[in-house]
Parts: C-alpha cells; sequence; structure tokens
C-alpha cells in the first residue's frame, strides 16, 4: 500500500512536470510579448524591452522553464538580469518557494496572490459539494427504491433539466428572481468566516452553491439510482432480506454500498476541478475566487499567472486522482493496490 | 457477477413473424435493437425532436437566402428607446409578424435569429464532436490493440490531458490561437470563421480522453475474439485490422457517445459566449444570444427565457436520445 502511494506521487510530479513543459511551450513560444501587456498600450518599445529584461521574458522559452522550475523549487529573486540588478539594487525582490512567477499586471508574486484567492473558491466548492452530494445520493436512492413510479420519473427528469439549462443562465435567474424580485434569499456577496461568522459565510454562499449543485446533481442522481437498481437483484441482498434484516438497514448497509465506489470517482474528479474555482459562478456572482482570477488574467494577458493557475489545478485533479484510488481500496475490500 | 439461472431462460423478447411458409423468421440484432428503441417512448419523442433540430438547422439558412426569415435586419420603431431599448408590448414584442417577439437593442425578429442560431451551434458541436471522436477512436483501438509501451503512453496522454484544466486553457489560448486562425482562414480576428475553427479544435482536443479510453475498453475483449487472429493470420496491414476488423464492431458505442457529448458542446459552446470567446455578433448563435439575453433578466423576461429554454430542450432531448440508443443497443436490454 505505502508502495503504492509512492509510487503514484512520483507519476504524479513527474505529470506535473511535463505539463509545466507543455504548458510553458503553449504560452511563452507565442507571438504574445509579456513586457508589452506589462506596461499597458502605449509603451515606449525600450520600456517594454527592459520589462522583459526584468522579468526573463527576453531570454527563449526552454530556459524561462528552467528558471520557472528552480524558482518553485528554491524560490529566485527579479530582476533577472545582473546588468539591471547592479544599476537599482534596491528594487531587487525575492519571490521565496514555491515561487511561481511575477504578475507583471497585478504587481504581486504569483504564489500571494493565488493564496489569497483560494480559500474564496474551495468555501464555494465545498459548500456547492455538500449540496449536491447529500441531493444527488438522497433522491438516486429515492428514485430507485420508487422505480417505474412517478416519482421516479420526476426525480431523473427535473435533475436532468436542471442540468440542461446553462450555469450561467441558472445563475442569473436565481440572482434575478428569488434574490432581488422575491426577495427570499439576500444577493450573495463573499464574506468571509472572519468577517461575518460561520452565518454570514454560509448564507451568502448559497445561491452559488446552489447553481452549481442544481448543474452536477444529475450525475449522481442517475448513477446512485443505476447501482441500487443494479445492486437490488444480487443474491446477497436476497439473503439480507431473507435473514429478516431491518428494511432501512438493507439499504444503507447493502445496497448503498453498491453504489459508493462510482460515487467515489465522480466526487473526487468533480470536487478536484471546482477547487481550482468554478469559472463561470465566479463570474456571475462576483466572487474573487481562482475563477474569476483566470477570466480576469487571460483578458490581460497576465501570462505568468494563468502558468501558476493552470499548474494549480492540475495539481488539484492529479491529486484527487490518488486520493480516489486510494479510497478505492479502503472502501472495497477487493480491489488489490500495488 | 454470478451465473443465474434466470439469465439462461430469459433471452430475447419472442416476437416470431410467421412467415407465409409457417417458418419463424430470424431478427438481425440491428433489427432487435430498433425494435427496443421504437418500444421505448421517451426515447422515440427525444429522436423526433432532435430530427427536428437538425431540420431546422439545415432549413433555417435556406430560409435566410429567400428572406422569409431576416436574423440580421434591425428594426428601432418596435422599441422603447426610453426603457433602454427594451421592444414595445408584452412578451418582448410578440406579434403575427415576430412570433417570438423582437430583440432588445435591435428589434431583430427572434425567431429568425434563434432558428440562424441553430445552425451555426449545430455546426460547431457536430465539428467538435467528430474531431473528438475521431482522435478517440483512432487513439483508443491503436492503445488498446497494441498494448505494452504504445498503450502505457497513450495512457499517460490521455491522464495529461483530462488533468488540464480546459475552460482555462481554452481562454487562454484564445487570443493566440484565433489570430492564428485568422492568418490562414478568410476573416480577421473578428469574424465567425477564425474564433469558429479555434473552438471546434480546443474543444475537440480536449474532448477526446474519454472516448478513447472507452473505446481501448471495448478494444481489449476484441482483439482475443477469433476474426482477429484470421486477419492476423492472413497477413492483414494493422491499418486493416484497425479500420476493417475492429472499427464495424465499435459503431454501437461511438454512435452513443457521439449524442452525449453533442449536447455538452452545445453548452460548452453557450459558456464560452458568457466568457467572451466565442463566435462574436452578429452572426447568430445560441450561445451569444444567450450570452446577451442574460443582460435583459430584469427587463426583458421572455427574451432573457427563450433561448435558454430552447438549448435546455435541445439539452436534455440529446441526453435522453443517447440513453435510448444505449439500452436499445445493449444486446442484455430486455433483462
Amino acid at each position: 500500500m505505502f508502495a503504492y502511494v509512492v509510487r503514484r506521487c512520483f507519476t504524479g510530479v513527474i505529470m506535473l512536470i511535463v505539463m509545466s513543459f507543455v504548458t510553458y511551450f503553449l504560452f511563452f513560444a507565442s507571438p504574445i510579448d509579456p513586457g508589452r501587456f506589462a506596461c499597458g498600450k502605449s509603451c515606449p518599445p525600450a520600456l517594454i524591452k527592459q520589462t522583459d529584461k526584468a522579468l526573463g521574458f527576453d531570454k527563449p522559452w526552454p530556459v524561462q522553464w528552467k528558471d520557472f522550475a528552480i524558482g518553485v523549487v528554491k524560490g529566485r529573486d527579479y530582476p533577472e538580469d545582473p546588468a539591471l540588478r547592479k544599476s537599482a539594487p534596491e528594487l531587487i525582490s525575492h519571490c521565496p518557494a514555491p515561487c511561481l512567477g511575477y504578475s507583471q499586471v497585478n504587481l504581486i508574486n504569483v504564489t500571494t496572490e493565488l493564496k489569497d484567492k483560494i480559500p474564496i473558491s474551495v468555501s464555494l466548492a465545498l459548500v456547492a459539494f455538500v449540496m449536491w452530494i447529500i441531493g444527488g445520493i438522497s433522491l438516486g436512492a429515492v428514485a430507485a427504491l420508487t422505480k417505474g413510479s412517478i416519482i421516479d420519473r420526476g426525480v431523473v427528469g427535473t435533475s436532468l433539466v436542471f442540468y440542461a439549462f446553462p450555469t450561467f443562465w441558472m445563475g442569473l435567474f436565481l440572482i434575478e428572481f428569488p434574490a432581488i424580485k422575491w426577495g427570499l434569499v439576500q444577493v450573495p456577496s463573499y464574506t468571509s468566516i472572519a468577517d461575518g461568522g460561520v452565518w454570514g459565510w454560509l448564507s451568502n454562499l448559497f445561491l452559488p452553491g446552489l447553481t452549481l449543485a442544481l448543474f452536477y446533481m444529475a450525475g449522481y442522481v442517475r448513477i446512485t439510482r443505476a447501482f441500487v437498481l443494479e445492486s437490488m437483484s444480487e443474491d446477497y441482498l436476497r439473503t439480507a432480506k431473507a435473514k429478516g434484516l431491518a428494511p432501512r438497514k438493507i439499504l444503507f448497509k447493502h445496497t448503498m454500498r453498491a453504489a459508493l465506489t462510482p460515487i467515489v470517482t465522480l466526487a473526487g474528479l468533480d470536487l478536484a476541478g471546482l477547487l481550482g474555482g468554478a469559472i463561470i459562478t465566479e463570474q456571475v456572482f462576483n466572487f474573487n475566487g481562482l475563477g474569476k482570477l483566470a477570466v480576469d488574467s487571460t483578458q490581460t494577458f497576465d501570462l505568468p499567472t494563468v502558468v501558476g493557475l493552470v499548474l494549480l489545478l492540475a495539481a488539484f485533479v492529479i491529486v484527487a486522482n490518488i486520493i480516489v484510488d486510494i479510497l478505492y481500496a479502503v472502501i472495497d475490500p477487493r480491489v488489490r493496490v500495488g | 457477477m454470478s451465473f443465474q439461472e434466470s439469465q439462461l431462460e430469459v433471452s430475447e423478447p419472442i416476437d416470431p413473424k410467421i412467415t407465409p411458409t409457417g417458418l419463424i423468421a430470424g431478427q438481425s440484432p440491428t433489427q432487435l435493437a430498433l425494435g427496443r428503441f421504437r418500444r421505448d417512448r421517451l426515447s422515440m419523442i427525444s429522436f423526433w425532436i432532435v430530427v427536428f433540430y437538425f431540420l431546422a438547422g439545415i432549413v433555417s439558412p435556406i430560409l435566410v437566402k429567400v428572406g422569409v426569415s431576416k436574423p440580421l435586419a434591425n428594426d428601432q420603431k418596435l422599441l422603447n428607446i426610453d426603457l433602454g431599448g427594451v421592444p414595445n408590448g408584452a412578451w418582448g414584442g410578440t406579434s403575427w409578424h415576430h412570433l417570438l417577439g423582437v430583440e432588445p437593442r435591435t428589434g431583430t425578429d427572434f425567431l429568425s435569429r434563434l432558428s440562424y442560431g441553430i445552425t451555426f451551434s449545430l455546426t460547431i458541436a457536430i465539428s467538435a464532436t467528430i474531431v473528438a471522436v475521431v482522435i478517440g477512436v483512432v487513439l483508443g483501438i491503436i492503445s488498446g490493440f497494441s498494448g505494452g509501451w504504445v498503450d502505457a503512453i497513450i495512457g499517460r496522454f490521455i491522464d495529461m490531458t483530462l488533468s488540464f484544466p480546459q475552460t482555462l486553457m481554452l481562454l487562454a489560448l484564445s487570443a493566440t490561437g484565433v489570430a492564428l486562425f485568422a492568418k490562414i482562414l478568410p476573416g480577421d480576428t473578428s469574424d465567425a470563421i477564425p474564433n469558429g475553427v479555434y473552438e471546434v479544435l480546443v474543444l475537440g482536443l480536449f474532448g477526446w480522453p474519454s472516448i478513447a479510453r472507452l473505446i481501448r475498453g471495448q478494444v481489449l475483449s476484441i482483439r482475443e475474439r477469433e476474426f482477429i487472429d484470421a486477419a492476423r493470420l492472413s497477413g492483414a496491414s494493422r491499418r486493416r485490422i484497425y479500420f476493417k476488423e475492429i472499427l464495424p464492431n465499435l459503431w454501437a458505442p461511438v454512435l452513443v457517445q457521439f449524442t452525449l457529448i453533442m449536447p455538452a458542446y452545445v453548452s460548452a459552446e453557450a459558456a464560452l459566449s458568457f466568457l467572451g470567446v466565442g463566435i462574436p455578433v452578429p452572426t447568430p448563435t445560441l450561445g451569444n444570444i444567450l450570452g446577451d439575453s442574460v443582460n435583459f433578466s430584469g427587463s426583458d423576461f421572455s427574451y432573457f427565457f427563450y433561448p435558454a429554454l430552447l438549448l435546455a430542450i435541445i439539452v436534455v432531448s440529446f441526453n435522453l436520445l443517447g440513453d435510448g440508443l444505449r439500452d436499445a443497443l445493449d444486446p442484455k436490454g430486455d433483462r
């Protein structure tokens, strides 16, 4: 088991290295001139050159990638160029490890920038996750237990309809009608636990969480329903019934267990994708998380931020994959790892 | 799974067609699948909705050419300038001339715009699906059939593509990507063609891994079958085995994947338009109509609601059709 985890982590790291290389190729081999966007449209060419030099954008991309990789492990100092350092030693700024670069648009280290946004995106993802897991699994189980009835069709149909409406439309609908016109809930704006307490934090996350949950729930309703139905025809369930187990015990201990493995797979990947920021939902609700940062930084061609975001998001997915595989072995004793 | 007695007894439903000679006619698997599909009412309804959607996509450019539908004609007279260009009259200015009302700000007939928008959305979704399915199927077959290090490399490649944040990459690469296509294709960076080609390629290039995984799994079992051995022994080339021997056995999963991925791309097109990297106006697509309609969520409900409803109907019916096809094509579907 331990050897397996170590091996998976090792391949994960290798994959991240390859991905950072590919990302660097995609962005820094492109004709976009990062220095140009650093100092605005009417920037004299000399200043562009100097910005490029200070941030190391004048070097060929493989060298830039090497600097970046060293920065992640050891940290790095700006400006890169020795001549510039000598001429203005007071401007030298240190970017401690893990240094993901320096955003020339927001004038801040990418690592710090990301760190500030992570709590917002993670809060949103967790609230949405809890909502759709509880909703999806219980509705899926209800649908399976009432198979073929009007309740079953209603549950499956409604969840599919909510999935079909685009997320951004659903979000704006929820803001416009339940929040503004009907006044049922407040128009959300992110408040941290430190500022608004647990209730303030949670109530502001309700609508955006619901928007995401309505979209993701359909998949869980479907999977739970399918696997609960499948396990109902298994022999062990007949045995459990025959030996007189209480129906509730059968449902939770035997039937739902079959659905657990596929749910964990799906949930792990969905959650990992969301932790890196719900790009559309954050945009709709104007939450200043990773997703909004992604949109903003692509619009301003803030390449160091984009690269940092891509790698952070990829790391979330890779880690989630490893955790899901380990969880398999915990949930299902038949699974052997190694 | 245990080998139950009941599985031996229950096979296909017995629907013998008694021929004039009194013999029972056999049914091919395709006929059986078609029969199963036709019996499922929900699948049939969604099938006809999808057919209608395709027809609308094909007919609307013709109607535009003929001049019946005018998706680009402005008519400011129908708008209330004092309220910021919202249409006069109830339900977005619905009248006999404008069955779904008119568009705010321009006064264009909304039905014309929506139906012409279907044409472009459909084109983008189908093209992106074809790109994803072709890459996915080819790599899936190669990976599953070859095994060994080829399989391992393609497997890692799949993992890596799945780990890339798709939406972010699409956003981040759009400026360079569109500029690149604007150089080799007609039209500049604000035209529909370079933007459309970029969108199709990137959606397709990030969409193939799940298909490749699925196809690989299928190929793993197909390659052990006798006819593959026979083809190998008779000296068939690899390409022949891939495309003439294996591929014909995969049409069922490919068809199902196609119908399940299409609606995701219709939605993706809308989401990208909302984020500002889709097809630019005035060319209508469901996506950019929706992206604009959300600005009128408070002031023009019908303009806000119709495009989302249309998109939802399309997504739901494609999904139901895909599910229906999967159930119908599954030989154990009658269990």
